[in-house]
């Protein structure tokens, strides 16, 4: 079952290799702490859909939705209508 | 190259290259110095040629990515101009459309657009803005029911002639002033300006114009996507469309390069034997033929993982779009040199090649630019490999 510590994970392994022994906590910006550029948020985007099955609509498409863990979380929590395990 | 394809996408592939034969060939000197007619636009939508990134629903002809790649060369290795209108309208902008325009701008523009009633363009970068593309300065300002948008864009692909323009702007009063987002501008709106640019190396009847919007006023619903979203995900899209676009153009163009050298190699005689019979010509075919297939494969992969939606498929899609690029300046630059001094007469399609490949380097991401990004890749991506940290 997708959990958030999947997306934890992503985010993770794709971060840039100077920010790889940086440890990211769920409140943390992503892209405030230049953990990604535009092409992983994209990335990050497609990783989302593809592991919980849905589709990221236009009017979703907020910078804040996908700049912190916690937010993540909070979004597919809105979108899929239950709790996402940690 | 065997391709296991299925009979439809063996159908759409058959049926570009014979577009491409019957109705671009004849032309392309035309189009080089007139500009591609509007009409054609038409022609490419009722053969079904435009539709590929728009749902059925919206009145388009879907192919998945790998058919699409493989039509696009079709059509580039034939005409690049026409081939412009695959990379800009039917893929940028179309695409991003698809993907995150609003119901009521799906409805009203993606039939049009599928059907070759409206012609599209994309317009990013700035007579200042380039490869910093995050940087535009062509800015909106939020008004009570819409936004005002000024600034000049430049190069905008198909530019004079297209009817709505996918414009990327900044907030000009938003955080740090770097707020960006991405609106559909018709030309007929009040404000905005078209000057066609000319006197171009390549692309010459691709209609590169440069845009000026003078106070344009937009509506809210002109915005696609949250305000604000524009650059870090609408425009993101656009340009990873445009990339795989573009890298199955390199792979077009090193192809048509190939077919070209050998056509020569074959009939050129010198010292009392055809070119085809000297070993440094053996070289340069061989290369060319190593270089493209590589290209190609790259490609294929990027579009078997665009097809699965495959989180990885925008890193790949780079990698083909850097290689591709650059196989196609090279072999283009072979091939002209195999045909001496033939190869710099515009008799001969080595000529027109060599001049277009050259811009595939520069659109979507400079080698430069792809050099530092896919860097970074391989430094984020093998740097576990290594045991850091
Ligand atoms: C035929 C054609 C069609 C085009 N169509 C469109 C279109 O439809 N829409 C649109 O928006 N734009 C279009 N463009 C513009 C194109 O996207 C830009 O030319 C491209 O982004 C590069 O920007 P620039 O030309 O301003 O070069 P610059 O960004 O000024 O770069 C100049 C040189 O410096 C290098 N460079 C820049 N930054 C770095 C760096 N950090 N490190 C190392 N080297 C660097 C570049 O690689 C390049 O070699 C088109 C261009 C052409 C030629």
């Amino acid at each position: 079952m997708a959990t958030i510590s999947s997306v934890r994970k992503f985010i993770q392994g794709n971060v840039l290799a100077q920010k790889q022994n940086v440890t990211l906590s769920d409140d943390d910006d992503i892209f405030r702490l230049g953990f990604v550029n535009s092409m992983m948020a994209l990335k990050l985007v497609t990783f989302i859909e593809k592991e919980f099955n849905i589709k990221v609509a236009d009017d979703e498409l907020d910078i804040s939705t996908f700049s912190t863990i916690s937010q993540i979380r909070q979004f597919l929590q809105r979108k899929l209508g239950n709790p996402i395990e940690s | 190259m065997k391709l296991s394809l299925t009979p439809e996408q063996t159908a759409a592939v058959e049926g570009a290259r014979a577009f491409a034969r019957a109705r671009l060939h004849p032309r392309v000197t035309e189009f080089e110095e007139r500009g591609v007619p509007k009409e054609l636009v038409r022609e490419l939508g009722d053969a079904g040629l435009l539709g590929a990134l728009v749902g059925d629903e919206w009145g388009g002809r879907p192919l998945d990515p790998v058919t699409w790649g493989l039509v696009t060369e079709e059509i580039g290795k034939v005409c690049c101009n026409t081939r412009y209108i695959l990379t800009v309208h039917a893929s940028i902008v179309a695409g991003t459309l698809a993907r995150w325009g609003s119901a009521a701008q799906k409805s009203e523009w993606l039939p049009r657009l599928a059907r070759g009633e409206a012609l599209a363009a994309f317009a990013l970068s700035e007579p200042d803005v380039g490869s910093d593309a995050a940087s535009v300065r062509t800015c909106y300002e939020k008004t009570d029911d819409g936004f005002i948008l000024r600034g000049a864009k430049r190069w905008t692909s198909l530019g004079a002639l297209a009817d709505v323009f996918l414009v990327i702007a900044r907030d000009a009063n938003g955080e740090n002033g770097r707020a960006v987002t991405a609106f559909l501008v018709p030309r007929q709106l009040a404000g905005v300006r078209v000057e066609p640019i000319r006197g171009m190396m390549a692309a010459r009847g691709s209609h590169i114009a440069e845009l000026h919007f003078d106070n344009v006023k937009l509506s809210r619903a002109d915005a696609v996507g949250r305000p604000g979203a524009g650059f870090t995900y609408v425009t993101s899209t656009a340009l990873d469309l445009g990339r795989y676009s573009v890298a199955w153009s390199a792979v077009a163009v090193a192809q048509a390069a190939i077919e070209a050298m050998v056509s020569y190699a074959l009939r050129r005689e010198q010292f009392g034997r055809p070119l085809q019979d000297f070993q440094l010509v053996k070289a340069m075919v061989g290369d060319a033929v190593t270089d493209t297939h590589a290209a190609r494969a790259l490609c294929l992969h990027a579009g078997e993982l665009r097809r699965a939606a495959d989180p990885e498929a925008i890193m790949a899609t780079n990698v083909a779009k850097q290689f591709a690029a650059r196989v196609a300046t090279r072999t283009t630059a072979a091939a002209l040199q195999l045909h001496g001094a033939n190869g710099l007469s515009s008799d001969y399609d080595v000529e027109r090649l060599f001049r277009e490949a050259r811009v595939l380097e520069i659109i979507e991401g400079s080698t430069q630019i792809q050099q530092l990004l896919l860097g970074d890749y391989g430094l984020q991506t093998y740097a576990r490999a290594t045991g850091y940290p």
